[in-house]
């Protein structure tokens, strides 16, 4: 069967509904400029389980459950759900990590990077900038030959683990509802000020999280995939969708009013240029070394990817750090820990990216 | 005399590359491309095409997919 998702008019197609569902978002509730961001949402679970203790970025975001269970939906019911794992995981959950502190020293996944630029912010220039730099220096690497080795088939069950985390998180926030004004429900932390706490009602987020993640399985949507492949290849097909994301996002807006061009002032943002650049040069390295963006690697956990699950864990464990160390960016800037934490980061992902190539072990 | 390119168990860009790899170096003939998903089979088809190969035939083998392309 044709999956007309995966044609040039299906990705553009995705992307549209993506940038048109991410300003609804914010236009509902969520954090302004920040209708969807992996990154940021991946943060703020980890706040909401307690992992972190950051007041102001806690919330169980239903959007990233929704993305998982959606694509393995969609998996499922296409014959697509392919358990899988054994690629270097450690690797890719050291690479998840730092690819988690660079996006959280600009204050933005690629996702965010480009919704920012479609409600205005210019300094989203500069993440983008940086994303296809670091993402230019993973292509000469996967053109010198670096790979993190072959998969391998492994149990239905293992492929089922990750979204069975994620539908448990649905279930542990049925249990320990928000209660307005409360930081704290049984077990789970909600912000009850600051971006954590500005939130679309759960049904929509959810019901929103299912549909994008149903449509971004089948349709391969990837924001570094969209450089990589322009860079690597030539090839503008996943760039496509990314164009469409921005401008259908850039439209709605308009629409609702949520464009406010400028540098200054704007939501959950910085001015530091420099650090904006530079955070998102580590980001794309290692989305690249890793061979996704964090919206397809959930897509990639929900189909069965345990490699990409672990990326995701790393993300998570990333975040933790970020908050408990002081290493995430504010509305005031970068912090000292997080410049040193980005020069940690380029040092590990250029020694995985000259270590980790054809021939260096034999056998892969 | 064909060429196999195996990819499987490889994920994105890594099919597409070895494949691009393989096209380099045979110029013409018949190759064939076995993956394991149908990410990688639409990928590793469209960046044939889009170097002038044809893929000729797609088959389906247990959970894989054995791709031919060829170039006359």
């Amino acid at each position: 069967m044709r999956n007309v998702l995966a044609t040039r008019w299906g990705i553009i197609g995705v992307g549209a509904v993506i940038g048109i569902l991410a300003s609804l978002l914010q236009f509902w509730g969520n954090p302004a400029n920040m209708g969807i961001c992996v990154a940021c949402f991946v943060r703020d679970i980890t706040g909401a389980i307690g992992l972190h203790r950051a007041p102001v970025v806690q919330y169980l975001r239903p959007e990233i459950i929704g993305f998982v269970l959606g694509s393995f939906v969609a998996a499922f019911a296409f014959k697509e759900f392919k358990p899988r794992l054994g690629s270097a995981p450690i690797v890719r959950f050291v690479l998840g990590a730092f690819a988690m502190i660079g996006a959280l020293i600009f204050l933005g996944c690629p996702w965010r990077a480009v919704l920012r630029l479609a409600g205005g912010d210019w300094n989203a220039i500069l993440g983008i900038l940086g994303l296809t730099v670091g993402i230019w220096i993973g292509t000469k690497f996967l053109s010198s030959g670096y790979n993190l080795g072959p998969s391998h088939k492994t149990y239905k069950a293992a492929g089922l683990v990750f979204p069975i985390i994620m539908a448990g998180l649905l279930v542990l926030m049925f249990f320990n509802p928000f209660v307005a004004g409360e930081a704290q429900s049984g077990v789970l932390f909600y912000s009850v000020e600051g971006p954590g706490s500005m939130h679309a009602p759960l049904v929509i987020s959810i019901a929103i999280g299912l549909l994008i993640g149903f449509l971004a399985q089948k349709s391969r949507f990837c924001t570094m995939g969209a450089i990589r492949d322009l860079i690597l290849f030539r090839q503008a097909h996943l760039f496509t969708g990314i164009v469409g994301l921005t401008v259908a996002a850039f439209l709605t807006n308009l629409m609702l009013k949520q464009f406010n061009p400028g540098f200054a002032g704007q939501s959950v943002a910085h001015t530091m240029h420099f650090w904006n650049f530079a955070g998102m040069i580590l980001s794309g390295l290692a989305f690249t070394l890793a061979g996704g963006c964090p919206g397809r690697q959930l897509f990639l956990s929900g189909e069965g990817d345990g490699d990409a699950a672990i990326f995701v864990l790393g993300m998570v464990v990333g975040a933790a750090f970020a908050h408990n160390f002081g290493l995430a960016s504010s509305g005031a800037g970068v912090t000292s820990g997080g410049i040193i934490a980005l020069i940690i980061g380029f040092i590990v992902c250029l020694l995985i990216g000259f270590s980790m190539r054809e021939g260096a072990l034999g056998g892969v | 005399m064909e060429n196999i390119v195996d990819a499987r168990g490889f994920s994105c860009p890594q099919p597409v590359i070895m494949t691009l790899n393989k096209i380099k170096k045979a110029k013409k003939g018949d190759i064939i491309i076995l993956v394991d998903t149908n990410t990688a089979k639409e990928n590793v088809s469209r960046a044939s095409q889009s170097k002038g190969w044809e893929v000729v035939e797609v088959l389906p083998e247990d959970n894989d997919y054995r791709i031919t392309i060829r170039k006359g």
